[in-house]
């Protein structure tokens, strides 16, 4: 196999050798039978050297298979694009110092979980005083202005909001995914920002466990922030970001 | 079980306080009413379905009489009075009201020892079948045997209730004592209760009466043919606690999530609103043998689990206090905590198991309510499951009386299948493992976890005793619990809040208050 700085395939204990692990149910019984169906069902993704190293009975007619097997493709390393936040993440007190020098004046930043979803704990822990995880969230900061609406808030209230209090930031929370509704409440909230003349006013972000940065600039946000993003992320883009927008 | 001792003086102080706190609200119970109690009180005389525009018919006939500014007297009054001078029963009362037939408001006044008669009567004939589904869960009880403990409580939450079904049997083979469906993710703020099967919504499905009746036939299927009882839970929170509460009841739900004060903090519902609400709620459940569930864990989902340690006993005596007043047994209540201290912390284990015990202790008769770790839950599903194992040890190791079983994809989706198969697992090894393990353990007397435990008691008791001086509305205001701030006079659903009048009428909250020896 020719080996290649580029090529990247599976590792399990020797270079390329291409082992994956697999744990899936199948509406099959726990039986010879659903074995080979889960097999089969691998087979079919293009895998070798098929391992069903555990079945379990779920009851009901269902099976849990656990398997390893050994991928034939690979990806060539030099082709990957991924957008990311490329702003420098700063401290609370380097932020608001950069806000002072930069901008000289507070930013008002206003967060919600938009629509159906009332999971506070993301938006939370990006703006409430306390933070997540030893970083304070954004009400804690001199330079911010934060207002949290909370949760279940229609995306017209929170724009509404945004206009009177001439926002610089709309932060979006969205935890539930089930059905993907967070895709279906984004794209919402950015075609009403679009039809009442908002979205080139204001940085519009979000935020939630199934948010990327690149799904966020598909939308049409100005960024996004996924699992292990604290308020210091956030924060230093909004900052900078701005202070990008003033000079331009 | 681990002997943990408290500070005697400690304890009476915390408790005392909360009961202060209780007793502050003695006012609103005795002079007001709300709309989801009335709709509550026609659902329980017999009303239900949806009128026009799909709009449930305990709504119709409550927004009728409050239109008519006769709500009052009691939404009871005014349609057994229609009743006997129709000589129909409450059902057509409330059709006819949809169909803008008639108004109930100008029906001639018929002779009141009459009405009062035949209001008894049907209230009599609802309350019979609580009773009734009250005596076949312990008959069910008596059969297959007491629930084991800590018992393996799981969720299901498709967002469709016959998929539900599927997953819930599925859970019952594998081991799982209680099943929770989950409602969906905007329920707890909509002012009514839906009607009928439902097969949509998010991260779960619409609690309605219809769905309640399709899985209790299915567990008691299950329940037969694994000679296991299997306790079916829903969620009596948001704008409709009494109404939830009542269908459960109806349908034989075995325990409901019903706290006291988790709508105002959580869901900015309207404080007066929220503990009048929860307090007829409550008394139902009373009536039907439900086991009340509190939230306690919600106060650690954000705040620090080590620093905001006192602000779940605080939470628990206080809804033990108001329990009390609505008529919930000690052995019925289901005092929440949860295992939320960062992973990171050294020592976590010890103050998790102080923090566990002295919940324990504290409560010896509840059935505690103990949940998994959920903020330090990540995508690292192999982690979790080993953070749900510990959770498991700590809960086999203080006898919680329920497990609400951690899933490894916890930070990911709504479990699927095999999640809630392996979450299982996990749990019937580790509870087999650890088993009697407890026994032949002891505690350094002046170690470190009855020290903690004292400490977080001795806070506990401060706060409570600071809210029973300034009262609990004034603390609410100024963000004392969970510091979030809530305004007794804001919040969703304050308009649904009235006073009664002196011939004011609800015959459940009577009868119920006579059976349960209230006053």
């Amino acid at each position: 196999m020719k080996i290649s700085k580029n090529i990247i395939r599976p590792y399990g204990d020797t270079a390329n050798d291409g082992k994956m692990q697999f744990s899936f149910s199948l509406p099959v019984p726990a039986s010879e039978y659903g074995k080979e169906a889960a097999r089969l069902l691998l087979k079919q993704m293009g895998l070798q050297d098929i391992e069903v190293c555990g079945m379990r009975d779920l009851h009901e007619g269902f099976t849990h298979f656990i398997a390893y097997a050994t991928t034939t493709v690979s990806i060539d390393g030099s082709r990957i694009r991924v957008k990311v936040v490329e702003t420098p993440v700063m401290d609370m007190a380097a932020t608001d110092e950069y806000i002072s020098q930069h901008i000289g004046r507070p930013l008002t930043v206003i967060g919600a979980c938009i629509e159906s979803d009332a999971h506070t704990v993301g938006i939370d822990a990006i703006m409430n005083m306390k933070g997540y995880n030893h970083r304070y969230g954004l009400e804690r900061y001199r330079m911010f202005n934060a207002i949290n609406l909370g949760a279940q808030v229609p995306s017209e209230t929170l724009l509404a909001r945004a206009r009177c209090e001439n926002a610089d930031a709309i932060l979006v929370s969205q935890v539930v995914t089930q059905k993907n509704i967070h895709i279906k409440n984004l794209t919402h909230l950015i075609e009403l920002a679009e039809a009442e003349g908002l979205r080139g006013k204001m940085l519009f972000i979000c935020g939630g466990p199934r948010i990327t940065h690149e799904l966020a600039i598909e939308l049409g946000y100005d960024a996004g922030f996924g699992t292990g993003s604290y308020a210091t992320d956030v924060a230093s883009f909004i900052a900078i970001t701005i202070d990008e927008r003033i000079e331009n | 079980m681990i002997k943990l001792e408290l500070s005697p003086q400690n304890v009476e102080r915390a408790r005392n306080a909360a009961a202060r706190i209780a007793d502050s609200i003695d006012w609103l119970f005795r002079d007001f009413s709300s709309v989801t109690i009335e709709r509550t009180v026609l659902r329980l005389l017999g009303i239900d379905g949806a009128g026009k525009n799909g709009k449930p018919l305990p709504n119709v006939v409550v927004d009728h009489l409050a239109e008519l500014q006769a709500l009052k007297r009691g939404a009871a009054w005014w349609v057994t009075n229609a009743a006997v001078a129709r000589d129909v029963d409450p059902q057509e009362v409330a059709e006819m009201v949809g169909w803008d037939e008639i108004d109930l408001t100008t029906i001639p006044v018929q002779d009141n020892a009459l009405v009062l008669r035949r209001m008894e009567e049907i209230a009599e004939r609802t309350l019979a079948h609580l009773r009734l589904q009250r005596a076949r869960r312990e008959e069910y009880l008596q059969k297959f045997g007491a629930r084991r403990r800590p018992a393996i409580y799981v969720i299901v939450a498709t967002g469709n209730i016959h998929e539900d079904v599927i997953q819930a049997r599925a859970a019952a083979r594998e081991g799982a004592d209680i099943i929770a469906v989950i409602r969906s993710t905007a329920q707890s703020l909509l002012d009514y209760v839906p009607y009928g099967a439902t097969t949509v919504g998010f991260g779960g499905t619409y609690a309605t009466q219809e769905n309640f009746r399709i899985m209790r036939t299915a567990l008691d299927e299950v329940s037969e043919e694994e000679r296991r009882y299997i306790w079916l839970t829903n969620y009596a929170s948001g704008l409709c606690m009494p109404e939830i509460s009542a269908m459960g009841a109806l349908e034989r739900l075995d325990m409901m999530l019903n706290d006291a004060m988790y709508g105002i903090l959580f869901r900015d519902i309207n404080p007066r609103r929220t503990l009048l609400d929860q307090y007829f709620s409550r008394m139902i459940n009373a009536y039907a043998g439900v086991e009340i569930q509190t939230g306690e864990d919600n106060y650690l989902t954000t705040a620090d689990a080590v620093e905001k340690a006192y602000t779940v006993t605080a939470s628990q005596l206080i809804n033990e206090q108001f329990a009390i007043k609505s008529g919930i047994k000690p052995e019925k209540m289901g005092l929440g905590h949860a295992f939320e201290i960062n992973p990171d912390l050294p020592d976590s284990l010890s103050y998790e198991l102080a923090h566990a015990l002295l919940t324990r202790t504290l409560f010896p008769a509840a059935p505690v309510k103990y949940m998994p770790p959920t903020k330090f839950a990540s995508g690292n599903i192999f982690f979790t499951h080993l953070l749900d194992a510990m959770f498991n040890f700590v809960g086999q190791l203080t006898g919680q009386g329920v497990q609400l079983l951690g899933m490894m994809t916890e930070a990911i989706h709504t479990p699927h299948l095999v999640d809630r198969s392996l979450a299982i697992e996990n749990a019937q090894y580790i509870f087999r493992a650890v088993g009697n393990l407890a026994e032949h353990i002891q505690l350094e007397p002046d170690g470190f976890i009855p020290r903690r435990a004292n400490d977080v008691l001795a806070q506990a008791a401060d706060f409570l005793e600071g809210v029973a001086d300034e009262g609990l509305f004034i603390a609410l205001g100024k963000g004392e619990f969970a510091d979030i701030k809530r305004c007794e006079t804001g919040g969703k659903g304050q308009m649904g809040v009235f006073p009664k009048d002196d011939d004011y009428i609800n015959p459940f909250l009577t009868k119920m208050k006579r059976e349960l020896g209230l006053s």
